[in-house]
């Protein structure tokens, strides 16, 4: 029941490697970073989508990963926010050996059915796992930046789960996105919470989609995004509540190396 | 490439390829097979499951889940490469070869065409080129690993079409619809490559 996907019946020109250099860096936690790249001739993207990143040696030998754009369709620059994995071969690199200043390969931009613009409209259900966050912060970050005027008619809730509090990408962001009246956060820790800890203390479950989740009668657009099996089990719960299938769309990563 | 590719300052090779020779450019080896689809998974029971080939003229052959279970199958053992970078070798699948398929459609009368669109159960649509789908080069597979194909997976059937990128071995299939002209399918229609020959590295509209 995917719907219909329009075309313009044109050819696209090709995706271009495209040499980025690194403005800024953030660390999120202790294990992500967000690198604010500048691209020039970056054509410019919508929420949701994503980017290859190409490392080539200079014995020739390359890698290729792809990330989520972190950054508002809105924002000049280009946001990514990786995750390290000790054992991988190209999150190391982004996360330790870039730094202000350094060139980097993209190209982009990727994926058309994860996407939000705020001509789809509303009300908007955000599911995340871990640094599935990512591509959903985009979203969020085009909506925060509509008019007022538009905002109000695109209520929004996220549902986001980590394993701790220090594990929460874009934290403070995400407590001053939730101060705006058309936005809800819930977060849910699942290996360990402060006692003071005010979410949930456990793994997302129907129950919890329920609770914070919009009733299907209200037809929202559902986006979920993490770990495989987060993203099978929401998506799985989310229909049998009676959502349309077809307003269900969901991207499953792993983190990758 | 003909392009010359930027020197990425103090990257170097941290994995050891066992077997470089099997990877096509970009690609990285996983021993997980990773799952990617664009929506939840689709149950249906397997009474209610067809294989359809639709010729050009409208005319249709369908398989029962029992009459397909009753074609002669094969066991493709075979590596597999996924748009997303990831490469998994030797795979072992259970399954119809769409030659088989397509012999008993030319049976009752169809017309051959040069491509063919793959549908499944959710809307997921992928064309190919009808050479890539004949010749011992693709299946509708029910099997994996020794078991039956797991629903996150494809299951009960997918297409199996190893020589090219994995989106095109459509998850959850449910028949082929010949086609006189190319039409971009699902993935296609957003920006993906109409071949996906990973060796030529055809990810995208626009790559060589």
């Amino acid at each position: 029941m995917i719907p219909e996907v329009s075309t313009t019946g044109l050819t696209p020109p090709r995706l271009e490697w495209r040499v980025a250099t690194v403005a800024r860096v953030h660390d999120e936690t202790p294990r992500a970073r967000t690198l604010v790249l500048d691209v020039p001739g970056w054509p410019g993207h919508r929420a949701g989508q994503h980017v290859d990143v190409r490392l080539v040696a200079d014995d020739g030998y390359q890698a290729q990963r792809s990330y989520s754009i972190a950054s508002a369709p809105e924002s000049t620059s280009v946001a990514l926010t990786v995750e390290r994995l000790s054992d991988g071969e190209v999150s190391p690199y982004l996360c330790d050996a870039l730094g202000v200043g350094d060139g980097v390969e993209i190209r982009g931009p990727i994926g058309g059915y994860f996407v939000w613009e705020v001509a789809q409209g509303g009300p908007l259900f955000l599911v995340a796992g871990g640094s599935g966050i990512v591509p959903l912060m985009a979203m969020l970050r085009h909506h925060a930046a509509a008019l007022a005027s538009v905002r109000a008619g695109i209520p929004v809730r996220l549902l986001y789960s980590a394993r701790t509090v220090d594990d929460v990408i874009y934290r403070e962001e995400l407590a001053a996105l939730a101060a705006m009246p058309e936005v809800r956060v819930s977060l849910a820790l699942t290996r360990d919470a402060p006692r003071d800890w005010a979410g949930f203390r456990r793994r997302i479950d129907r129950a919890m989609l329920e609770e914070v989740g919009w009733p299907a009668t209200e037809m929202p657009n559902a986006f979920v995004c993490g770990p495989t099996p987060l993203v099978e089990s929401v998506a799985t719960q989310l229909v049998e509540l009676g959502h349309d299938p077809s307003r269900v769309r969901t991207e499953r990563f792993g983190p990758t190396g | 490439m003909t392009e010359t590719p930027f020197i990425a300052r103090g990257f170097h090779r941290r994995r050891e390829q066992a077997r470089p020779a099997r990877l096509p450019p970009g690609q990285y080896e996983t021993r997980d097979f990773p799952v990617l689809s664009a929506g939840p998974t689709p149950r249906i029971s397997l009474a209610d499951w067809t294989f359809t080939i639709m010729g050009v003229d409208g005319e249709s052959t369908r398989w029962s889940w029992d009459e397909l279970h009753a074609l002669p199958r094969e066991t493709p053992k075979v590596d597999i490469h996924c748009v997303t970078k990831w490469s998994k070798f030797d795979t072992t699948w259970e399954g119809v070869s769409v030659d088989t398929l397509l012999d008993a459609a030319r049976a009752n009368g169809f017309r051959d065409a040069p491509f063919v669109m793959a549908f499944s159960d959710g809307g997921y649509t992928t064309n190919l080129p009808l050479a890539d789908v004949t010749g011992g080069k693709a299946w509708v597979v029910f099997g994996y690993d020794g078991a039956p194909l797991p629903a996150e997976h494809g299951g009960p059937a997918r297409l199996l079409v190893p020589h090219l990128y994995f989106w095109k071995s459509a998850k959850w299939v449910r028949g082929l619809r010949l086609m006189p002209d190319d039409r971009p399918g699902f993935w296609e229609q957003l920006g993906y490559h109409d071949r996906g020959d990973p060796w030529r590295e055809q990810r995208y509209q626009g790559d060589p």
